[in-house]
């Protein structure tokens, strides 16, 4: 009997080898009120994992259960476990600022630091000592700023401010931020839904080339997003995951009532 | 399979809903087209061919309209799901749909070639088989309206009856021709009227495979057939 057989939720797909996040009977309260309800499933390495549902859904509380941005908010409590590699995340032991690193967030609005594009990049793998001189750390910024499809657009005026920037330039200056500390894992919530469709296009056409080296999961409540960038699909409703599979299954063919309502624009 | 509530968007309900009524449509001229041609046939009035063969163009027209529906659907709409999956139907039925009418016009076609030749018995055969690929027609398309993956799967099954009518036939033909030699024009004309319905209840199954997916979501699987038509090998 393998792992995917004990989770609740209709889940539908080929097993991994080894996933690179796993989430067990989770469930998290806000005060007394539960926002999300025993929730189980695997994040794949090799996949772009998008989590869709209606707005309260419990997706966005779900994925800051992941690198621990619930521990900010003071009557939150999580139960259950969340492993990142066979570890367990909320264990004692385990560094939050260590495990943020390792886990990158990236949101809704774009958010650069009030300083140049250069220190928006390097502040992170200075602040973990990633890099032993100017020209290590040099080397840092422009293949962060490479790999989030930036580099080109900037490279000669990196001490310009971050701000400064359009509002897609600025979220992929955010995502070079988030990669400049070698994260495993990188959250994205709703990462395009203060971006134009051109922005939006690059955005996508970045985590598509991200993919397999890092982890992505992505919330968005734009289902033709998830359709576009994602391998594998989580419907969300009512704090419950409803149903788990390949995209492709998902949106040709639902097997749980309340998905193929939501997404067929049933719902409510 | 139907899902009872609507979507939140009205229109989109009504654009389906016009997709699924120029399809039942389009299935009963089809219907009516096969019917009224062996009606033709059988009573050898070339004016009732006639207007099998004009009412045709209705069928293509309604085609035309069904793609311009259907990519306007999912320009605009962005069906998924079953919505999807009815829309892709849609778009191959209307294609099979429309070559049942032809099928069901070059038998009308052949009423007149057939005129002033004496009595041909075979043709007493005829009309029933007409009258089966005429009801797998009529059903599957109520199938389709209703989502009725087990409807559909019974117009598979009764394609079987149509093939041994077929197969029945031509040899009942071929011994016919070898009786008087000039009986062959004729009685090749009524191999072809035959085969013509033999791949009117062919192009009927194509549509029940479609409907079964639209409802389901999976293939129907590779079904038991019956005696392939004679001729093939």
């Amino acid at each position: 009997m393998n792992d995917m057989q004990t989770m609740t939720a209709e889940t539908r797909l080929s097993n991994d080898a080894a996933p690179k996040m796993t989430a067990r009977d989770v469930s998290v309260y806000y005060g007394a009120k539960k926002a999300i309800d025993c929730v189980s499933i695997d994040v794949s390495q090799e996949h772009v994992t998008a989590f869709i549902g209606p707005s309260g859904c419990g997706k966005s509380t779900f994925l800051r259960t992941l690198n621990r941005m619930n521990d900010t908010i003071a009557n939150a409590r999580v139960d259950g476990a969340i492993e990142l590699d066979g570890e367990n995340i909320y264990a004692p032991s385990m560094d939050v600022v260590q495990l943020r690193a390792r886990v990158g967030m990236v949101f809704q609005k774009p958010n650069p630091f009030p300083k140049s594009i250069y220190e928006n990049v390097a502040y992170g793998p200075r602040i973990h000592g990633l890099a032993a001189g100017r020209s290590e750390m040099d080397a840092i910024v422009e293949q962060s700023l490479k790999r989030a499809g930036l580099w080109e657009e900037v490279k000669d005026r990196l001490q310009e401010s971050g701000t400064a920037l359009s509002g897609g330039q600025q979220q992929r200056l955010c995502i070079a931020r988030a990669i400049a500390v070698e994260p495993e894992v990188i959250l994205m919530d709703e990462p395009c839904s203060a971006l134009d469709p051109i922005a939006t296009a690059k955005i996508e056409e970045l985590i598509h080339e991200l993919r397999g080296r890092y982890a992505i999961v992505i919330v968005t409540h734009n289902m033709q997003q998830a359709a576009r960038v994602s391998q594998r699909t989580a419907f969300f409703h009512l704090g419950n995951l409803v149903e788990y599979g390949e995209t492709s299954e998902i949106f040709t063919n639902p097997r749980v009532e309340r998905t193929k309502d939501y997404i067929t624009g049933r719902y409510g | 399979m139907a899902t009872t509530t609507g979507h939140t968007i009205k229109a989109f309900d009504q654009d389906l809903n016009q997709l699924r009524a120029n399809i039942a449509e389009m299935g009963g001229l089809a219907e009516a087209a096969i019917a009224d041609s062996m009606r033709a046939l059988v009573r050898r009035d070339p004016d009732a061919a006639r207007i099998v063969i004009e009412n045709d163009a209705k069928l293509d027209a309604l085609e035309v309209e069904v793609e311009r529906l259907a990519v306007q659907i999912i320009a605009l709409r962005a069906p998924m799901a079953d919505d999807l999956r009815e829309v892709v139907a849609a778009l191959k039925i209307a294609g099979l749909v429309e070559r049942i009418g032809d099928y069901a016009k070059n038998i009308a076609k052949r009423v007149h070639a057939i005129e002033g030749s004496s009595e041909l018995r075979p043709l007493s055969l005829l009309p029933e088989m007409a009258r089966i690929t005429g009801e797998m027609v009529h059903m599957v398309l109520d199938a389709f309206v209703q989502r009725d993956s087990k409807k559909a799967v019974e117009v598979c099954e009764r394609d079987r009856a149509v093939d041994d009518f077929y197969n029945s036939l031509f040899r009942t033909l071929l011994t016919f021709m070898m009786e008087d030699p000039q009986n062959i024009t004729a009685a090749t004309h009524l191999l072809f009227v035959a085969k013509n319905l033999e791949r009117i209840g062919d192009h009927a199954t194509n549509v029940a495979e479609m409907v079964y997916f639209a409802a389901t979501g999976t293939h129907l699987g590779e079904r038991e057939r019956g005696e392939d038509p004679v001729g093939l090998s």
